[in-house]
């Protein structure tokens, strides 16, 4: 046994090593350079919409950073909300009342069964691009302007003293925190119940906004103005990106809301029946005794949902947001020609995104699964 | 579990063997066993490489290709085209999908001296241009500071773009689409306010738009675009028989030569025009093809300016004049070495 197992490992080592030794010695014999040198050379072309300073006097390697980034927003964004939808949709789904449950349903057997990419120009085509010029844009206060160049609106910076808000907030923090802790002692002591997490919500606003009075709001807000073509000033977010995150976020939450109803009727319903004769509200039995148990189902194919929207955010290279593909394996591929080193490279990001986001759904689905002692 | 590995190891194996095979061939040879020219042309450009409704291609990029066709088999028709995006282009090339790019592809140092890639001469001359909506009040392209500019993925005009506004001290938003197709979306559907491309791009592009009249090409010319048809490097003789077809078209119009008169022209007592169409010499055998490949490239495709007129000339919806791609002795920078 341990022989055939050696000779199929180096059978595989073998092949990995054939495939790579030829690729080499061919784009050799057909003059293609390689290497990865290409990404200390400057780039020379510009990009829509970056998270870290970038200019078209920056490198190759810089291009993969920007691009990198904007594949992690999207799909961050993607996964909060594609959660959140995915959750209500999936309690709608099993909601006593008829009409949100049929809702539910005809959302999830709309959506999940039409293809990502028609989804994405829907959005983009459809919906977007109806939106005015920006000279026609629709203002709200004179803060916020829609036009078909994005979502323009004001932003803050600190001036000094809004170090103290920022430590009101920590405090504001804290003491949330603290008084949590002291209602569930309180509780398990005398069975009372104290509303801690509205307390904590006063906490957390109060102290940071009285903080801010106090010295003077130190804050000085940017608004987005009309300049010749576009907006200058404020930050905007792109009907690109806009339309990536709604296609991605409503496309999973279909198959989350499935997953979650799926959690929810795999627990018991002696469990639920238990909780009322216990006299716990309904709103309780679900916090604290359906979801919990719920979880347990529903993280493993959780997961699988955010590794699908994470890859699936790749497609925004058709409606030209400026994601991994579409700048590092589109422009800088192209300008370079080094087609080999670039996919390899984006081939490897992925993976590793996929294998992190797998790692701590595990740990956190150790966390939650049930102890058996 | 024995017969799944053993089949593991065969597998491998073979994919391995079949991997080291791979040793490059000489295209002309693989070209006539085939039966047909493969020619990688764009996913439909107006004048340069599109499909009618019958799927027949037509276009200046299409008739480079049936010209190398023409020289090779003696028929326009021994020609097949594979539409590519600009980002897929070079990857067909090198790998051998096709023989020839003929994709309205700017030559550039780069390009020829890193992909493993030669560029066998000049087509068109072209050079980049911006186009607006007559609604925005725009006459040059100075006044562009701000603009967001839809443009096509993997091509040197996203470059040139970049350079021109930095040199100038403005600011652009650049929205980068995969094919032109969908930079002129984006642009009818007014998200951006300006399309930049080469200019006969932009004409064909514009020609495309519901209201053509609705939008204008600005007077300034921000780069020099030569494009041609281009090869893999590392075999030489295909490489000199692409470059020697797009030579003799060009030399044949400037003597005179045309598809009308070409079999008349067979007679004729210019020893230029006999080494041209072959009836004296061994120019054809040199190249490795038959010895009257200029006779039937002229009298299937045509000459330089019939390809240029028929195409994207003054009496096509291109409109374009000859400009810089007239003869040399005619105002232009069009130059063919001599057939000799």
């Amino acid at each position: 046994m341990f022989v055939f197992q050696t000779l199929a490992l180096a059978t595989v080592f073998w092949f990995g090593w054939t495939l790579f030794h030829n690729t080499l010695s061919n784009m050799e014999s057909r003059g293609i350079s390689t290497g990865f040198g290409f990404l200390d050379e400057t780039s020379g072309f510009g990009i829509i919409m970056s998270l870290i300073p970038y200019d078209s006097t920056m490198t190759y390697g810089r291009t993969f950073f920007v691009g990198l980034l904007n594949t992690l927003l999207v799909s961050a964004m993607g996964v909060v909300a594609a959660t959140i939808i995915g959750f209500v949709v999936g309690v709608a789904r099993l909601s006593s009342n008829w009409l949100i449950a049929k809702l539910a349903l005809v959302y999830i057997e709309t959506i999940r069964n039409i293809p990502l990419l028609l989804q994405i120009f829907f959005w983009y085509f459809a919906v977007l691009q109806t939106l005015p010029s920006p000279r026609q844009s629709l203002d709200v206060a004179d803060m916020f302007f829609l036009s078909n160049r994005g979502l323009y609106f004001p932003t803050a910076s600190a001036e000094p003293g809004f170090g103290w808000v920022m430590a009101a907030l920590i405090v504001g923090v804290a003491a949330a925190v603290f008084v949590h802790r002291w209602a569930k002692k309180r509780q398990f002591r005398t069975g009372q119940l104290f509303p801690a997490l509205r307390v904590g919500a006063v906490l957390i606003l109060a102290l940071p906004l009285l903080m801010f009075v106090l010295v003077g709001r130190p804050l000085v807000w940017e608004m987005p103005s009309l300049t010749g073509f576009n907006f200058t000033g404020g930050a905007s977010i792109l009907p690109e990106l806009a339309a990536l995150w709604i296609a991605l976020s409503l496309y999973t939450a279909s198959f989350i809301a499935e997953i979650v109803r799926s959690g929810i009727l795999a627990v018991n319903r002696g469990q639920t029946e238990a909780a009322s004769a216990l006299g716990l509200r309904s709103s309780f039995t679900l916090r604290l005794v359906v979801i919990p148990q719920a979880m347990r189902v529903i993280i493993p194919p959780l997961t699988s949902q955010y590794l699908n929207l994470v890859k699936n955010s790749s497609l925004a290279t058709a409606i030209a947001y400026p994601d991994l593909v579409s700048v590092f394996m589109g422009t800088t591929l192209n300008q370079t020609g080094q087609a080999v080193e670039v996919v390899a490279i984006t081939m490897a990001v992925y993976l590793t995104i996929s294998l992190i986001i797998s790692g701590l759904m595990n740990i956190y689905n150790r966390a939650v699964a049930l102890q058996e002692r | 579990m024995k017969k799944q590995l053993l089949l593991v190891a065969i597998a491998t194996t073979l994919g391995g063997t079949l991997m080291a095979g791979s040793v490059q061939a000489a295209t002309l040879d693989d070209v006539k066993s085939r039966g047909h020219v493969q020619c990688g042309v764009t996913s439909g450009l107006p004048g340069f490489s599109q499909p009618d409704e019958n799927g027949n291609w037509t276009g200046i990029d299409v008739d480079t290709c049936r010209a190398v066709a023409a020289a090779v088999f003696g028929s326009a028709d021994k020609v097949q085209f594979t539409p590519l995006t600009a980002k897929e282009r070079f990857t067909a090339l090198q790998s051998g999908e096709i023989d020839i790019l003929s994709r309205n592809t700017t030559w550039t140092l780069t390009r020829d001296a890193s992909l493993g890639l030669n560029f066998a001469g000049t087509n068109y001359y072209d050079g980049q241009g911006f186009l607006v909506s007559k609604s925005l009040g725009v006459d040059n392209a100075e006044q562009l500071d701000g603009a967001t500019i839809c443009i096509q993925a993997g091509t040197t005009t996203e470059l040139n773009l970049a350079d021109y506004f930095r040199t100038k001290g403005m600011k652009f938003n650049p929205l980068v689409f995969d094919t032109s197709e969908q930079t002129v979306s984006g642009f009818a559907a007014g998200r951006c306010d300006v399309l930049t491309s080469d200019r006969s791009q932009l004409a064909a592009l514009r020609s495309k738009l519901e209201d053509p009249s609705s939008a204008v090409i600005l007077p300034n010319i921000i780069s020099k675009e030569p494009l041609g048809p281009v090869v893999r490097q590392g075999d030489d003789q295909w490489f000199n028989i692409v470059k020697w077809t797009l030579f003799v078209q060009i030399n044949a119009e400037e003597l005179g030569v045309t598809q009308a008169n070409v079999s008349d022209m067979k007679s004729s007592t210019n020893p230029e025009i006999q080494r041209l169409l072959g009836t004296t010499g061994d120019m054809g055998e040199k190249l490795g093809v038959p010895a009257d490949f200029g006779f039937r490239i002229i009298q299937t495709v045509g000459n330089y300016g019939e390809m240029y007129e028929r195409n994207v000339g003054p009496d096509t919806p291109l409109g374009l004049d000859r400009g810089l791609n007239a003869l040399w002795n005619n105002g232009g920078i069009m130059y063919a070495p001599p057939v000799r």
